[in-house]
């Protein structure tokens, strides 16, 4: 039972994200000026919704909170409060809190300070409340309109019920204790409307009966004659005794929601003073509505006098008057109101990913024996049994179950306008985001991964990226800074890009700063885009101050490693004065590589071609020897290490550098050459993990099946050039 | 035959919590995840009780109570509401439109059992 509410929690939170995604959404479009009810509506049910969930598992600190922020929204709802900016910001920053306090209910996260939040919000309640009365306030109508009948509205507010927020401490506090012998007395008739309604008085007494309860006496003195008889319409008083131990809670909860129709009239009868067994003295106790909605108190329902039975019974004949006998017209057309394409639940279920992953691996399989097959066939062949044919659709159905996993990239995309927000708070500097494709469709694995890389370049982008609003007043931009954020998808490839309109990257200073820190010799020739690509170099960092931003000991270097991790790659452009650009090339999906396939020591390899920067065929004396361990290949006046695969894996090969091709390739760890025998084919390899077979082997990211059946093991460049800078080639080959 | 429940909530976690709870208690439940939802699984299995949540996209719980009171079938139809909600104006407005009974959310799974006998013999 646990697990499975453990289960439904983890579904909860995954709401809980989806919903803050949707007001976060929703404000941001409040924000720029769109106050739609729909817009409206759409914020408050997220938030509605992560109170109910949150109430249901206990986080009382989420419920509380959720509340406020939810009754600060049902009142813009309502339009008696009115969307205005400042309303709009305090939302927002509302939504901010609320979003911690779900981290904090995840248990990620310590207790966020709302006392800040929370009194924002209260504000906002009360100087509607102001604005109420300074203004035209509804007051109730002193005389009513209609004669003799009471406005049924007062009858409804003076008789609502229990605002009973559950919780367990209801049923841990003790009851009222009462004297043994006292007892109540329940006089109750159930209203027409109650019938009509679907309610069932027995099972109400039934219920009653649990409690203890037994019927002393039934009034039947209000049945008419049988040709006036209404079966719909009730007739019966009972009249029931319950021990008085019974909280008076508990019997307010079985009328709870009938009361405000019916005859419920319930008395204590203590021992001193026993009332007549058949005519109560009505105990009439009211409570200010709107001092029970906030306050909480228990609140102890009233019981309906003479008089409001009677406007009520008024009220139903004038209602039944008034409405021709047919059917309550159908609800509002819905549908064509807005039909919006988001909105548009479509169907979906949940499935488990472990499942998807089979699937994807089975048809991995798949096309791997399709192209097996295609091998061994004869050209002829091939063309009879409709080999082609089966290819597609094997395609198709990769391409199918890839999409299965693939997600909008939205979901990255999510925390950054909370974060711009912090980051506009701490560097005073104004900032505004520009989202495009955030519907772009990418798999899973790769948007979990590309969260902080990400966060680093928005945060690289505030804060380097674009100015103080001083300077770019002097520089005749606008004061407001703008980041782009965007994703698209171009072939198997997605791109994201982070944008900032910007000061640009100062390539003089760059430079500079790479010289000292000795990343490059001063006398290095550089191209802007080489000097560009140094702010991603290890150890790089170009702030003048540690700022608390960026400067936090990591750099664009982890960006770039955690980007190649992925298979993919980052780009920058810069225009000076004009801003940055930088690109993270991702694949779309983390199972299938784009591959070269090369020969080492005659065994077969696929090297991951997001790394490999050219192939040489070296002149003779390209290569050099600078010790009896180490060659290098000279670039172009660029020294680049070259390693052999006799080093790496202790394979059999006695070539020379000369009769070989050098691949050269990169890594966070910079650039090496491998030495290769040939270099056979490129092509899409489905990925297969080793890790379940053999221990971890450095140099090594899993193994792939080829067309022909064999097997080719897949190279892991950044370990193997980590391996290079840090490791004596003998101490690896061992 | 143990009773059947439709309940109706645009929450996932709502559902399950739901149908654990009353899986639980002996009932079959089954759900739908908004109002207009909702109404086309009260034809399909015609539950013997219908619970439904209020703020919901599409069609929201007033609308699919008053829709579902308007077809004759139905008229005996018990619906209970459950919502975060729990002011009287809403309450009133669920009663107008044809709810037989109110639980507030969060709920108990031992209250929620109540709630039900009380309108579901």
């Amino acid at each position: 039972m646990s697990d499975e509410l453990d289960e439904i929690q983890a579904i909860f939170f995954e709401e809980c994200t989806e919903g803050l995604t949707t007001a976060e959404q929703g404000l941001s479009a409040m924000q720029a000026g769109d106050v739609s009810a729909e817009t409206i509506a759409g914020v408050f049910r997220a938030v509605h919704s992560i109170k109910g969930g949150a109430g249901a598992f206990g986080h009382a600190d989420l419920t509380a909170f959720a509340h406020k922020f939810e009754n600060v929204l049902d009142e813009v709802r309502a339009g008696k409060i009115a969307p205005t900016p400042g309303v709009v910001k305090v939302m927002l920053s509302s939504f901010d809190v609320l979003s911690d306090h779900v981290e904090t209910a995840k248990g990620l996260a310590p207790r966020p300070n709302d006392a800040a939040a929370l009194a924002a919000l209260e504000k906002v309640l009360a100087d509607k409340g102001a604005a109420d009365e300074s203004g035209a306030a509804p007051a109730p109508a002193p005389a009513p309109v209609i004669e003799a009948a009471p406005a049924p509205a007062v009858a409804e507010d003076e008789f609502g019920f229990t605002p009973v927020a559950f919780s367990l401490d209801d049923f841990d506090a003790p009851a009222a204790p009462a004297a043994d012998a006292a007892s109540w007395t329940i006089r109750f008739k159930p209203s027409r409307a109650a019938l009509a309604n679907a309610s069932e008085p027995m099972l109400l007494i039934r219920e009653l009966e649990t409690l203890g309860a037994t019927i002393e006496s039934v009034d039947v003195s209000d049945v008419p004659p049988l040709r006036d008889l209404d079966p719909e319409d009730a007739y019966f008083t009972w009249v029931l005794s319950m021990p008085g131990d019974v909280p008076r809670n508990d019997i307010d909860d079985c009328f709870d929601f009938v009361a405000p129709d019916s005859l419920i009239e319930i008395t204590r009868n203590e021992v001193e003073a026993p009332a007549p067994a058949f005519i109560p003295v009505p105990v009439i106790e009211a409570t200010a509505p709107e001092a029970a909605l906030e306050d909480l108190i228990p609140f102890v329902p009233v019981m309906a006098t003479i008089e409001d039975l009677t406007a009520q019974v008024q009220q139903v004949v004038a209602d039944l008057a008034a409405t021709p006998m047919t059917p309550t017209p159908a609800p509002a057309p819905v549908e064509s109101a807005a039909p919006k394409p988001a909105s548009e639940a479509s169907q979906t279920i949940r499935v488990d990913l472990a499942k998807l992953d089979l699937l994807l691996n089975l048809v991995g399989e798949l096309v791997i024996r399709n192209s097996i097959l295609a091998d061994r066939l004869s050209p002829a062949d091939r063309q009879r049994v409709e080999l082609p044919e089966l290819a597609r659709l094997t395609r198709q159905i990769q391409d199918n179950v890839m999409s299965l996993r693939a997600q909008p990239i939205k979901q990255a995309f999510s925390r950054v306008p909370r974060m711009l927000r912090d980051l506009s708070a701490e560097t005073g500097k104004q900032i505004e985001l520009e989202t495009v494709g955030e519907t772009t469709e990418v798999d899973k694995g790769v948007i979990e991964k590309i969260g902080d890389p990400l966060t680093h370049m928005i945060r690289n982008a505030a804060d380097h990226g674009l100015e103080s609003t001083e300077e770019r007043l002097a520089a005749g931009k606008s004061p407001v800074g703008t980041i782009k954020l965007s994703a698209e998808q171009k072939g198997a490839r997605i791109f994201v890009r982070v944008q900032d309109n910007g000061r640009g990257i100062n390539r003089e200073r760059v430079k500079a700063k790479a010289i000292e820190k000795g990343i490059i010799s001063p006398d290095a020739v550089l191209s802007n885009e080489e000097i560009d690509q140094l702010i991603c170099a290890p150890g790089f960092s170009t702030a003048e101050t540690i700022s608390n931003i960026s400067g936090r000991g990591v750099g664009m270097d982890v960006v770039r490693s955690n980007v190649e991790a992925l298979g993919g790659r980052v780009e920058i452009h810069s225009v000076p004065g004009e801003g940055t650009t930088f690109t993270m090339i991702l694949p779309l999906t983390l199972a299938i590589l784009d591959g070269m396939i090369v020969r080492l020591a005659s065994q077969r390899f696929v090297l991951p071609l997001a790394h490999v920067l050219e192939t040489v065929q070296p002149e003779p004396g390209q290569v050099k020897r600078t010790s009896p361990d180490t060659e290098v290949i000279d670039m172009r006046g660029e020294y680049v290490p070259v390693k052999r695969a006799t080093e790496i894996f202790g394979l059999n090969d006695d070539r020379l550098v000369e009769d070989s091709l050098v691949v050269i390739v990169e890594s966070e760890h910079g650039k090496v050459g491998l030495v290769v025998d040939t270099i056979d084919d490129r092509r899409e390899v489905v990925i297969k993990s080793l890790d379940q077979n053999l221990h971890p082997i450095r140099g090594l990211g899993g193994a792939t099946i080829l067309g022909d059946g064999s097997i080719a093991l897949i190279l892991d460049i950044e370990a193997l050039v980590a391996s290079t800078s840090r490791y004596t080639p003998k101490g690896l080959a061992a | 035959m143990s009773k059947l429940i439709l309940t109706v909530d645009d929450s996932a976690s709502m559902r399950m919590l739901l149908k654990t709870s009353l899986t639980a208690q002996g009932y079959r439940i089954e759900s739908a995840n908004d109002g207009q939802h909702g109404l086309e699984r009260m034809d399909e299995v015609k539950p013997d009780l219908l619970i439904t949540d209020i703020n919901m996209p599409k069609m929201d719980g007033f609308e699919l109570i008053e829709a579902v009171r308007a077809r004759h079938e139905f008229r005996g139809t018990p619906i209970l509401v459950l919502s975060t909600e729990f002011s009287d104006e809403k309450k009133a407005r669920a009663r107008s439109a044809g709810a037989t009974g109110w639980i507030t959310k969060p709920f108990e799974a031992t209250k929620l059992g109540a709630a039900i006998r009380r309108v579901c013999p």
